[in-house]
């Protein structure tokens, strides 16, 4: 524990130092929330949700969103480690490699939490009004889970890439999708059958509607079977991230 | 009392061989070189000693641990200064010295006190709360030589421990390799492939290269080997002359190289006039002639007939000096 406490330690050190890109990774969800909250509030109905409109109806996925893509970069920062050397003092320590994953994990779902959550802070100015707490405590719930399941991904990518070439292969054909397919920007109810049933293929649908439900109440997944679909992915992560991470020689 | 014993390590990659067959045995309280051009194996053979890598054949026990079957043990028992930098930029010194400190389990009373005593060794402590990303590279590798000794390793693995540092950072460095050595008790493996580094600090030097061990023993013995005087000649044709002059009885040993001729001889003064006139002879012009005593560069040419410097460095190594040097 004490080691997992350790590296986990040095990633909230580095973030809290990251001033630029703290304020940098914050740059596209408040875009996607003003444009798409004020641009579409008006236009857009989306049928069911209580009277919060489109912009109650998005900031959870943007939330989501911001936990997304802050988890997935946190975990394939190991490449700058490799790259910069300092992975080979963490792996060549008396301690496990599991717990060196473990710690990285932590601390990339914790980062990404805390830009989540900045991101929940400023929807309030915009509207969004918290009614529950227990709510908010369901909406943390699947913060965290989104957190944990992609950072370990990150981690997993990071661990079977030499350098940060492939990086932008994995942004377009991997993470924009995950996005994309997730109903963090439309409902999927209002899909065709065959798109919906794809993204009910993407985990993070699961997390978006969990965060959706805990904020807004309304949900198009039942937030318990999410909440099973959430941890049962997370757990696969960590393992398949923690195996492909033994693997790695710095 | 044996520090290290390494027998038979070999390590392939996709059928090349890096590390051939390399076997040798390193007494405690000993510094021990492994000299030899860009590519030798020189790394290789440390990260297999510091389990890093896993040998594909051969054994080594380090501090009396397989390091194959016992690698935490291993690992508790060495301190390793990498040949790449391997600090994190973005904590300061002494955010990076508990980072390890923690990593090695060192209780917090204990830990606390070694970080400050093993920075104002290195002289650092004034620059604790500095990122490292300020730092020179004298003053990351003096970092990173305090980091490897915080857990109180037997044995500390130096790659390159000056590599791209420039001269006075060096002859500073060196001094605390010694002292580290001789105050401590430490035993020191050091690589590199600067002549001057190994014939300075090294109790014993083996000389690597193609991944194998050419000669091993004492810088004294090994320039001693080459018996007697180096005498350098800068000639119109360096191939021929080296080609007469290896028919001479009194001739030890000649190689052609960088258009000069090294000459290995007893007494060189004596023999220098019927070298003059030899070349006179056959024609070859001769633009000057040098008497020195051996090196350990005359001992690599005399072992493979090629100098260290004509192995042009890898680009890989070219880069992390450009890396370096721009960095400080
Ligand atoms: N991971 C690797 N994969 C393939 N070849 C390698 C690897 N590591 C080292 N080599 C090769 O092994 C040889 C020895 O390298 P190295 O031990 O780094 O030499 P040195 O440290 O003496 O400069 C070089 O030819 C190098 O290219
Ligand atoms: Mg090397």
């Amino acid at each position: 524990m004490d080691i997992v406490y350790t590296i986990w330690l040095r990633s909230m050190k580095r973030y809290v130092r990251s001033k630029s890109r703290i304020i940098g990774s914050l740059g596209m969800p408040l875009f996607f929330l003003l444009v798409l909250g004020y641009g579409l509030n008006s236009v857009v109905r989306i049928p069911g949700s209580a009277g919060q409109g489109y912009t109650g109806f998005i900031v959870p996925g943007i939330v989501a969103m911001s936990v997304l893509f802050t988890s997935v970069f946190s975990g394939i920062q190991i490449i700058w480690d490799k790259q910069f050397g300092f992975l080979k003092e963490t792996l060549v320590a008396p301690v496990s490699r599991l717990e060196i994953m473990l710690g990285q994990t932590l601390g990339g779902a914790t980062t990404a939490c805390i830009q989540g959550s900045i991101i929940l802070v400023l929807s309030l100015f915009m509207g969004l009004s918290i009614t529950s707490m227990l709510g908010l405590l369901i909406a943390a719930a699947f913060m965290v889970l989104i957190g944990l399941s992609f950072t370990a991904l990150g981690i997993a990518i990071a661990s079977k890439m030499e350098d940060m070439h492939g990086f932008q292969l994995i942004m377009n054909f991997v993470i924009f999708p995950i996005f994309g397919l997730s109903g963090a920007l439309f409902p999927i109810d209002s899909l065709p059958s065959w798109l919906r049933s794809l993204t009910l293929l993407d985990p993070l649908t699961y997390g978006v509607e969990g965060v959706r439900y805990g904020l807004t109440g309304t949900t198009q997944v039942h937030p318990l079977a999410g909440f099973v679909v959430m941890t049962g992915f997370t757990l696969f992560m960590l393992v398949a991230g923690a195996a492909l991470f033994r693997k790695v020689t710095g | 009392m044996i520090a290290i014993v390494v027998e038979n390590l070999t390590k392939t990659f996709n059928g090349f061989t890096a590390v051939d067959r390399v076997s040798f045995t390193i007494t405690r309280g000993e510094i021990f070189g492994l000299l030899g051009p860009n590519g030798a194996g020189k790394t290789t053979t440390i990260s297999m000693l510091s389990t890093l890598l896993r040998p594909t054949s051969g054994s080594a026990r380090v501090n009396g641990f397989e390091i194959v079957k016992h690698e935490d043990d291993v690992r508790k028992s060495i301190g390793i200064v990498f040949q790449d930098q391997s600090l994190d930029e973005e904590l300061t010194a002494y955010e990076n010295m508990d980072f390890h400190g923690r990593l090695y389990r060192i209780p917090r009373a204990v830990r606390q006190q070694k970080i400050v005593d093993l920075l104002q060794l290195v002289e650092l402590n004034d620059k604790r709360d500095n990122l490292v990303k300020t730092f020179s590279g004298g003053m990351r590798r003096r970092l990173e030589i305090a980091r490897g000794l915080l857990h109180e390793p037997k044995v500390l693995f130096l790659d390159e421990p000056t590599l791209g540092l420039d001269p006075q950072t060096r002859n500073h460095l060196w001094a605390y390799i010694e002292q580290l050595n001789k105050e401590k008790g430490v035993t020191i493996i050091l690589t590199t492939h600067y002549m001057d580094e190994a014939d300075r600090l090294c109790d014993r030097v083996a000389i690597i290269d193609k991944g194998k061990i050419i000669a091993l023993d004492t810088p004294e013995r090994l320039k001693d080997e080459l018996g007697g005087d180096v005498i350098t000649v800068k000639a119109s044709e360096p191939d021929k002359l080296s080609a007469q002059l290896k028919a001479l009885s009194w001739v030890n040993q000649a190689e052609s190289h960088d258009g000069q001729v090294t000459v290995t001889v007893q007494n060189a003064e004596r023999h220098v006039a019927e070298l003059a006139r030899l070349a006179a002879t056959h024609g070859i012009e001769i633009e000057s002639i040098s008497i020195r005593n051996p090196t350990l560069e005359d001992v690599f040419l005399y072992y493979t007939g090629r100098t260290m410097r004509e192995e042009e460095a890898s680009s890989k190594d070219q880069m992390r000096m450009m890396h370096r040097l721009h960095r400080r």
